[in-house]
């Protein structure tokens, strides 16, 4: 290192050496030709470039004593100052002094210091009175004298980084500037995706999200604003102080959301006061409305939640009993364990090519442990479905009331217990599923009456788990559904054709499109023909399935089937052509062959014989597109999700795969057939086949074609 | 990561004091003298960063900026101009033309290092 740093001030001597004696030769120009500004022009440079490179390189004497004299020839150069041979003498003898410095070792340069003083005060009488003064001030610029003394508090701000669509083409890359900033202290960042268009529509060159970040450090305003100096005008940049340090006794609550989002102009008062009248949760109602974007209200409630937690700290309430663990740190480890799991997979194809049996035994023992690990972090996500259960009995109760009939909402399961995320993401399909039941479901006493059942109605909710999956059933024991009414209003509404032929369970499903109603008017409850369609979204978002059922006159059962957790499936790893794909182990029935005997015997038809049954199948080498010759013997491995068995060819089947799930983000998430994507171990990407989604698709083209 | 980062400079000892500096970050220092120097070392090796001066013999450092961007293969990397406190109005002329932020001369070397840092990651 300290080679560098000589070769570097060795660099500059011969370099200052050089411009020394050009500047010698400018000044015997000069003093020639007085007014020649190009002369003049030179003579400054080498002074301006003598302070800053020497400063650089280390000599911080040749820096300080040239600042003066530069600022003396940039007068000069401006005309304020006329050169005389007096000036040009006193320069030539700076000439001489720096090349001293340059030539002398280090300690040697405080005997210098009186020659430099000397020169120094024989430039200054060249200086008009006023700006004498001037300079020496802000040669030792470091500390302005004028800033009070900042006491390092913590004070939280709020950022929105909005940049220009361009930012990409002057080299920017927003990303680093956030981890910047995350850099300067404890920061919460949401990007904001809304903007980012179809993947055809996208210009790949421009950018479409903005970020907002809730900030909270000690290095003080301008420190945030130095991060994004580069790019000031190219962005919108918005930075508030929400909470400046003070102690708040006594005030834990922060705003509340709705003056969260007045205050930083995303939401008209007037509308969130329409909105307050109603009662559901402000910011569901908000996004529901289309008001404000999810994001956005996210990041209020983070604003909030952070705001509380601070102020929280400050007052040093602890909880002493249990460890609370915030479900974003619970996320995190999910997380990384699924990584871990990604590298042990890694790992252990590595170690099986090696064939060594010391690395083998290794890599066994981090495979099991893994595997515990990655069952121990589930479980401390799993909770039991019960609170959500008893928060129904009271929509129930009130419900029932407001349509004035009698019913018993009965819970069974409510230990089962199921992944944090799941069991949130469920609460609104069920509560729906329940309005529905009650409102289109049990019918008034008196009807009931009439048809021979009790006066009061009874809707069961059960929830129990089965293999990898729960189950949970809302059965009510109502008028049912009636297929011919719903075939009629399908029609009506285009769902399907005059003639089509369905099943009944496929006209029970109608129910679930968007837009469906059968209900003659519509009430508060229900009847929008919005419900069944979300719940179904909501659903098929968990990977999970609905299943109808019902008994004219006796009461439907709906089912919903879902995966336990939302991070890791079981999978088998298929190949085609040179692309890996996973398929949901739990819906693998079998695998079996698929020769040119087999196709040619049913005169080229996408149907297998599997022990004398027939079933169809899919060639997902057709259906992706993979490019490339298909092999000799193909495999079919046949699935089965509701009773339907399909048969997928694929090149060969790999075996079995951990799966960790990784979402496609916006942009490909409605790409047919794919439900996400996973990592293998060498690091390639495959995608998880959408089976289900496939087993649909084929049924359509069956009815159509 | 090592990346390639060429110094633009007419100054051996900017130059070198630049590549002192980020060498000890690991990365892989280029140096041009000049505006055509550059261009042509940019031809044989792909670099991942540029910084250079503003005023330079034969293409100066803005008109540089404006070539360097016209090649498709350098159009989203870093670009950082050196100017001086008396060159302000440059950094704008210098973003106009394509540069991503600039440094101000004279630097320290944690000044150069938390700049590279900032827009090579």
């Amino acid at each position: 290192m300290s080679n560098g740093l000589e070769e570097l001030k060795k660099t500059f001597r011969a370099e200052a050496m050089e411009l020394l004696a050009a500047l010698e030769s400018s000044l015997l120009e000069l003093e020639c030709s007085p007014g020649n500004q190009e002369t003049i022009g030179s003579i400054f440079r080498v002074f301006h470039t003598l302070k800053g490179t020497g400063a650089m390189c280390g000599f911080d004497e040749i820096s300080h004593f040239t600042h003066e004299i530069e600022t003396l020839y940039d007068m000069v150069r401006c005309g304020k100052i006329t050169p005389d041979k007096e000036l040009i003498d006193v320069t030539l003898a700076a000439g001489d002094l720096i090349k001293q410095f340059l030539t002398l070792d280090e300690s040697s340069t405080g005997e210098l210091a009186e020659q430099e003083a000397g020169l120094l005060a024989a430039f200054r009488k060249f200086m008009p009175q006023e700006a004498s003064a001037a300079p020496s001030g802000k040669t030792s610029g470091a500390v302005a004298p004028g800033a009070p003394p900042v006491q390092a508090k913590q004070v939280t701000y709020r950022v929105r980084f909005k940049p220009f669509k361009e930012i990409f083409r002057g080299g920017t890359n927003p990303v680093l500037l956030l981890s910047e900033l995350r850099g300067l202290g404890d920061c919460t960042i949401a990007a904001h995706t809304d903007a980012i268009p179809d993947i055809y529509e996208m210009d790949a060159e421009a950018c479409y999200t903005f970020w907002d970040a809730i900030l909270t450090t000690d290095k003080g305003l301008d420190a945030i604003r130095d991060i994004f100096i580069f790019v000031e005008n190219e962005s919108e940049l918005k930075i508030d102080i929400i909470d400046n340090g003070e102690s708040s006794l006594g005030v834990l609550d922060y705003k509340r959301l709705g003056e969260i989002l007045v205050e930083k102009r995303e939401l008209r008062r007037e509308d969130l006061e329409a909105v307050l009248q109603t009662r559901k949760l402000l910011g569901e109602m908000l996004i529901e409305k289309g008001l404000v974007d999810p994001q956005t209200v996210e990041m209020a409630l983070t604003e909030q939640e952070r705001l509380k937690q601070i102020r929280e700290n400050r007052l040093k309430i602890e909880s002493m009993a249990n460890i609370r663990v915030s479900s974003q740190k619970l996320d995190k480890l999910v997380n990384l364990v699924g990584e871990l799991v990604t590298v042990q997979a890694r790992l252990s194809q590595t170690c099986a090519a090696r064939n060594d049996a010391i690395l083998l035994s290794i890599s066994e023992e981090v495979e099991r442990l893994t595997m515990e690990l990655r069952d121990n972090t589930m479980d401390i996500r799993m909770m039991p479905i019960g609170s959500t259960f008893s928060s129904l009995k009271r929509v129930v109760r009130d419900l029932s009331i407001e349509l004035g009939k009698q019913v018993e909402l009965i819970t069974d399961g409510g230990e089962t217990e199921l992944d944090k995320t799941v069991i949130e993401k469920l609460h609104d399909p069920l509560v729906h599923l329940i309005r529905n039941s009650l409102d289109h479901g049990v019918e008034l006493p008196a009807a009931r009456e009439k048809a021979g059942k009790s006066a009061g109605g009874i809707i069961h909710l059960a929830a129990a788990h089965s293999g990898d999956h729960v189950v949970i059933q809302i059965m009510d024991d109502g008028k049912g559904l009636d297929p011919r009414k719903i075939r009629e209003k399908a029609v009506k509404s285009g769902l399907i054709q005059q003639d089509e032929q369905l099943s009944e369970r496929e006209i029970y499903e109608l129910i679930l499109a968007p837009g469906f109603t059968t209900a003659e008017g519509v009430t508060s409850v229900s009847g929008r023909g919005v419900g069944m369609d979300v719940v179904k979204k909501a659903v098929d978002a968990l990977r999970g399935s609905i299943h109808i059922e019902s008994h004219l006159g006796y009461g439907t059962t709906i089912t919903l089937v879902l995966p336990l957790t939302l991070a890791i499936i079981e999978g088998l790893l298929v190949r085609i052509g040179g692309d890996h794909f996973v398929l949901p182990l739990s819906l693998v029935e079998e695998c079996m062959e698929l020769t040119g005997k087999d196709i040619s015997r049913h005169h080229g038809r996408h149907i297998a014989d599997v022990r004398g049954k027939v079933v169809p199948y899919i060639r997902l080498r057709e259906h992706f597109m993979t490019e490339g010759a298909r092999p000799e013997i193909e495999q079919i491995v046949i699935v089965n999700s509701d009773n339907h068995r399909i048969g997928l060819v694929v090149d060969s089947v790999i075996g079995g795969h951990q799966t960790v799930i990784k979402t496609l983000g916006k942009v490909f998430r409605d790409i047919r057939g794919v439900s996400g994507a996973s990592i293998l171990g060498d690091g390639s990407v495959c995608l998880i086949v959408d089976v289900e989604k496939l087993i649909h698709s084929i049924e359509k083209e069956e009815v159509a074609g | 990561m090592s990346k390639t980062i060429m110094t633009v400079d007419d100054s051996a000892s900017v130059r070198q004091m630049v590549s002192f500096t980020l060498k000890q970050l690991g990365h892989h220092i280029v140096e041009a003298a000049n505006g055509m120097d550059a261009l042509k070392k940019m031809d044989l090796k792909p670099i991942d960063m540029l910084i250079t001066d503003i005023n330079m013999p034969e293409l100066d450092g803005i008109s540089l900026v404006k070539k360097v961007r016209e090649n498709p293969a350098y159009r989203f990397i870093p670009i950082i101009m050196l100017t001086t406190e008396s060159q302000a109005e440059k950094k704008q002329e210098g973003k106009a033309a394509g540069a991503t932020g600039w440094i101000v001369k004279p630097f320290r070397p944690d000044q150069l290092i938390a700049v590279v840092k900032k827009v090579l990651g």
